[in-house]
């Protein structure tokens, strides 16, 4: 929260970001027209995007379902009546010259979520509200043009923005609350979160509270417009921290009072910009759209949206961590996609022990996926093999029961990946990999891993530093020689009393 | 003699195979070609579209096929309509050329009523004026004296209806340009309830005023009109998601004890004494027709021109912000840049009177003034809705004129904006309080020029309001007058 160095003053970061999350609603924000990305340019458009004369807009009801989804999710008041104003500013991309937005009356009012931090601990971050109002086109510049073009695809599109209070302590925390408010948004299904086609864009507002000469002083407000990766707003802020922090430092006296300034990020050059000083601000003349109606939210309407909110990221890595035993870790792992952590519930409802079926899922199954996604070049997910819950419990159960060895988990998975539908039992059996458990079978292989590596006997009987790791070693060996059928128990108590019985003989 | 005709005469004579659509469609197309020179009522003609239209009609009759509500009936529209045929203007130099991939929703349902839309008729641009002498394409003519104005801001509408040259009309009002034009014109006109009729397609000015309404010779051809056009579109969301009622087939049936409201605030100064004088006795008529006459009050009626100079521009400055030269419509040939793009397109494209009030609304609109003006406006729109709420308690029906002059010179009053703004002095508390308005023939001044009665009624109140109107026109001839050579027949 704070530092202090010899030369640095004593001082607290203030981080307030402004999130503007893209709908992936099927048809955009006032019309029918498709909402997608991509295509011809102007080819997802119709005369209410182009803003032809006579046109209206008529609310996507399904755009207020899903920003009620994200209010809800972070506990935000719902309106019980909302309406929409008009936001004016001329520019190319925006074909009417004004927005419709969400000006006094918010659809999601104040809320609350908890932040999870790397070190265990939590942060309450507060919402101030999030509204709707419509995405506007992108202008393109090609080089060697001296005119620009405008594409109207991305034009009307459902947004929703989220403003929290400056509850961000770090470019760190900024950071990870925007990486939660993805997940958070991906489990809802609102949004595809796809950073690098704007689904999501960050603007962290950043000033510091500096303490001087027993006053605190405050440094003037900078938003930084339009950043879309999360490196990109952990780098931004901690660079205006030290913006601000120099310009402090080399007049001390003429930072406070200061108007708010609006600034760009180059990400190349790592640094941020100068783009409006709060004297240029726009008027933006707010007035209500006389072309909608005030939108009315039945309670009846929110409790039917609420019971469709999905058990969220941050309370599900809680639940693994506290009925699976999971580590922070690997509950953080297995929830950041809630395709997987589904699969997960799957399985462990069908009785699957849990720890057996985490390694499953972070072992032999995260392998696999990334292998297919390397090969792919595309995003494969766990829950994208074709390896159903019913396998995963049936795989673990046999770890569990001895059936197999957690080693042969790993080709026998491989196994169910690429014969789809197979039974993990008759698995174990084609592939050789039933355990087995017999008592001179596995002396033998212990017999074959000890005349095979007589150093390791030796460093085991006569050098104590070296016995548990000459143990662990002649223990793999037999595994290896059993080609992972033998029994790791049965193997360990063999080799332990094979080589205690040597040294006495020596 | 087929020009003389009402919209439903046409109708009933075509579907009973006395008429055909083709022959409706020419008289008027004739009509049109011999007058239309000295009244400049319409933008654009569309002689063949309208005659394979009407041939349309007329094999569906021979098919022995259903027909529409307005089967060959010609029919001219406001050329601030969006049609799929032809430009759509608004009278504008901005939008001279511009084509409209859509029809508006009053289009579609005309046509699919059979209706034969002859053309598209001059306005104010973009409907602001209550002369149509704002138009960039020239002025529209009176046809009872064609050195006057036919009102505004659909003048072209109600000349072209007065003159015969089409059976009836649709236009659009936003603070009377609907009843202004059909009063110095000696027609019917009718502003309906805001909600009623779908503004989809209807080329924006001031979207919580603006509503389409009939313009017809007689009260009948109201209503026919009305039942086409009226009820809910999924497009438009402040349409009322009601069913239509039907406004035709108790239309002759007289009100029984009517109540009517006579606001002293509607009366006095300003006010020319020949229409003083016709408003009284078509209210004496009405007495002697056994309706109950009251006084009512409308306090707030004084601020009604002040708030709607504040409300209407405001609205206007924004809807009109999308005619920026970028996308389409006009633009300045050579820009520095492209603030002068919008700067010089805008200048260019947009008449005088358009960029008064798109700099009065964005002036009203602005950080540091929106709460004394804007919001101030709003306020007074609460109070005058109040007023005419309360009046409708002591009435059922409030009578007074439509306009306080008849028709005046071309010329006499576009020189002074405010006085051009008193026109509407009696028609915008209607649009701001959102009832329906209507006007009727009521007589002539000594010129020879018509007089209008105005109707006010509560909202959702055409169908009982067209009754009243009928009982009047039932015992009068003011509408079967005509005026002198601008017909064929």
């Amino acid at each position: 929260m704070s530092t202090t160095t010899a030369v640095e003053p004593q001082y607290k970061v203030l981080i307030g970001m402004e999130i503007h999350v893209q709908l992936a609603t099927k048809s955009k924000m006032f019309t029918g027209a498709a909402n997608g990305f991509g295509g011809e340019p102007n080819s997802q458009v119709d005369p209410v995007i182009l803003g032809l004369p006579g046109v209206l807009p008529v609310i996507n009801k399904r755009a207020v379902e899903m920003a009620m989804m994200v209010g809800l999710a972070l506990n935000c008041q719902i309106a019980a009546q909302t309406k929409w104003d008009r936001k004016s500013y001329y520019y190319p991309d925006l074909p009417k010259n004004y927005q419709i937005s969400q000006y006094d009356q918010p659809l999601c009012g104040p809320g609350a979520i908890e932040l999870p931090l790397p070190d265990g601990s939590s942060k309450t971050i507060r919402i101030r509200r999030a509204h709707l109002e419509e995405d506007a086109g992108k202008l393109m510049h090609e080089a060697g043009m001296t005119e620009s073009l405008v594409d109207l695809n991305r034009a009307g599109t459902p947004l929703l923005e989220i403003v929290t209070e400056p509850d961000l302590h770090s470019p760190e925390e900024a950071r990870l609350f925007g990486e939660e408010l993805r997940r958070i948004c991906r489990y809802l299904a609102v949004s595809h979160g796809i950073m690098q086609q704007g689904h999501m864009r960050f603007e962290p507002n950043i000033n510091l509270h500096i303490y001087h000469n027993g006053k605190t002083v405050k440094t003037a407000i900078s938003e930084v417009k339009n950043l879309n990766s999360f490196r990109s707003v952990e780098r931004a802020c901690s660079y205006e921290i030290q913006r601000q922090l120099a310009e402090f430092l080399a007049n001390p006296e003429v930072t406070s009072n200061a108007g708010k300034s609006t600034r760009g990020w180059d990400d190349d050059k790592g640094m941020t910009l100068l783009q409006r000083e709060k004297e240029e601000a726009h008027d933006y003349r707010y007035f209500p759209d006389p072309d909608l109606v005030p939108l009315h939210v039945a309670p009846q309407w929110v409790e039917d949206i609420r019971s469709g909110v999905v058990e969220l990221p941050i309370a599900r890595r809680k639940r693994y961590q506290e009925k699976f035993g999971m580590s922070a870790k690997e509950a953080f792992s297995l929830t950041e996609e809630r395709e997987v952590a589904d699969l997960f519930d799957r399985a462990a409802a069908l009785g699957a022990p849990a720890r057996r079926l985490t390694n499953l899922f972070l072992g032999p199954a995260a392998k696999m996926a990334n292998e297919a996604a390397s090969a792919e070049a595309a995003t494969v997910l766990i829950s994208d093999l074709p390896v159903t819950a019913q396998q995963y419990a049936q795989l673990a159960g046999l770890i569990e029961s001895g059936g197999i060895s957690a080693t042969s988990a790993v080709p026998i998975f491989e196994y169910l990946v690429k014969h789809v539908g197979a039974d993990p039992a008759k698995a174990a059996q084609e592939l050789g990999l039933v355990q087995v458990r017999d008592q001179n079978q596995t002396e033998a292989w212990v017999a074959q891993a000890l005349a095979a590596n007589p150093q390791a006997i030796s460093d085991y009987q006569s050098n104590p530093k070296k016995k548990q790791a000459s143990l662990g070693f002649l223990r793999g060996a037999v595994m290896k020689a059993s080609q992972g059928k033998a029994d790791p128990k049965l193997v360990g108590e063999i080799l332990e009393a094979k080589l205690n019985a040597a040294a006495q003989e020596s | 003699m087929i020009n003389e005709f009402s919209a439903l005469e046409v109708r009933n004579k075509i579907t009973a195979g006395e008429l055909t659509a083709v022959a409706a469609a020419q008289a008027s197309l004739s009509a049109i070609a011999q007058g239309d020179g000295q009244l400049h009522a319409y933008n654009a003609v569309f002689a063949d579209r309208a005659l394979q239209r009407a041939e349309s009609i007329d094999r569906a009759k021979a098919a022995g096929k259903p027909l529409g509500l307005l089967a060959g009936v010609p029919i001219a529209i406001k050329d601030n309509l969006c049609t799929t045929f032809g430009a759509t203007t608004c009278s504008s130099k901005m939008l001279k050329n511009f084509h409209s991939p859509y029809d508006a929703t009053v289009v579609k349902k005309l046509e699919e009523a059979g209706a034969v839309i002859l053309g598209k008729t001059n306005l104010d641009e973009f409907a602001m004026g209550s002369s149509t002498e704002n138009s960039a394409f020239g002025p529209s003519h009176n046809p009872w004296n064609t050195h006057c104005v036919p009102g505004g801001s659909s003048g072209g509408s109600a000349a072209a209806t007065a003159a015969r040259l089409c059976a009836a009309s649709l236009g659009s009002d936003t603070g009377g340009s609907i009843r202004q034009p059909a009063s110095l014109c000696g027609i019917v006109g009718l502003k309906p309830t805001y909600g009623l009729v779908s503004r989809y397609g209807l080329v924006a000015f001031a979207s919580s005023l603006d509503q389409i309404g009939p313009m017809a010779r007689t009260v009948e051809d109201a209503a026919l009109l009305l039942q086409v056009i009226a009820g809910h579109d999924p497009l438009d969301s402040t349409s009322w998601p009601q069913p239509v009622p039907d406004y035709l087939s108790d239309l002759d049936k007289p009100l029984e004890g009517v109540r009517i409201g006579l606001p002293a605030e509607f009366s006095g100064d300003g006010i020319e004494p020949e229409v003083s004088s016709a408003i009284a006795k078509a209210v004496d008529f009405y007495r002697s027709q056994g309706a109950t006459v009251v006084d009512v009050h409308l306090p707030h009626t004084k601020y009604g021109i002040a708030a709607y100079y504040v409300i209407a521009p405001a609205e206007a400055s924004s809807n009109l912000s999308r005619y920026d030269g970028v996308h389409y419509g006009h633009r300045t040939a050579k820009p520095e840049n492209l603030f002068d793009l919008y700067a010089a397109s805008r200048a260019e494209g947009f008449g005088p009177e358009v960029q008064r009030r798109i700099m009065l609304g964005t002036y009203a609109l602005s950080s540091g003034y929106y709460d004394a003006y804007y919001l101030r406006a709003l306020r007074v729109r609460q109070l005058i809705k109040r007023d005419f709420d309360q009046a409708f308690e002591k009435c059922d029906f409030i009578a007074c004129p439509t306009s306080p002059t008849v028709a005046f010179e071309l010329g006499a009053k576009s020189g002074d904006p405010l006085q051009m703004y008193l026109c509407d002095v009696f028609t915008v508390t209607c649009n701001i309080a959102g009832i329906p308005g209507m006007n009727i023939p009521c007589g002539f001044s000594n010129s020879g020029l018509p007089i209008g009665l105005q109707i006010l009624g509560p909202t959702f109140s055409e169908q009982r309001m067209l009754r009243l109107a009928r009982m009047y026109e039932k015992h009068h001839d003011w509408h079967t007058r005509k005026p002198k050579g601008f017909t064929n027949s």
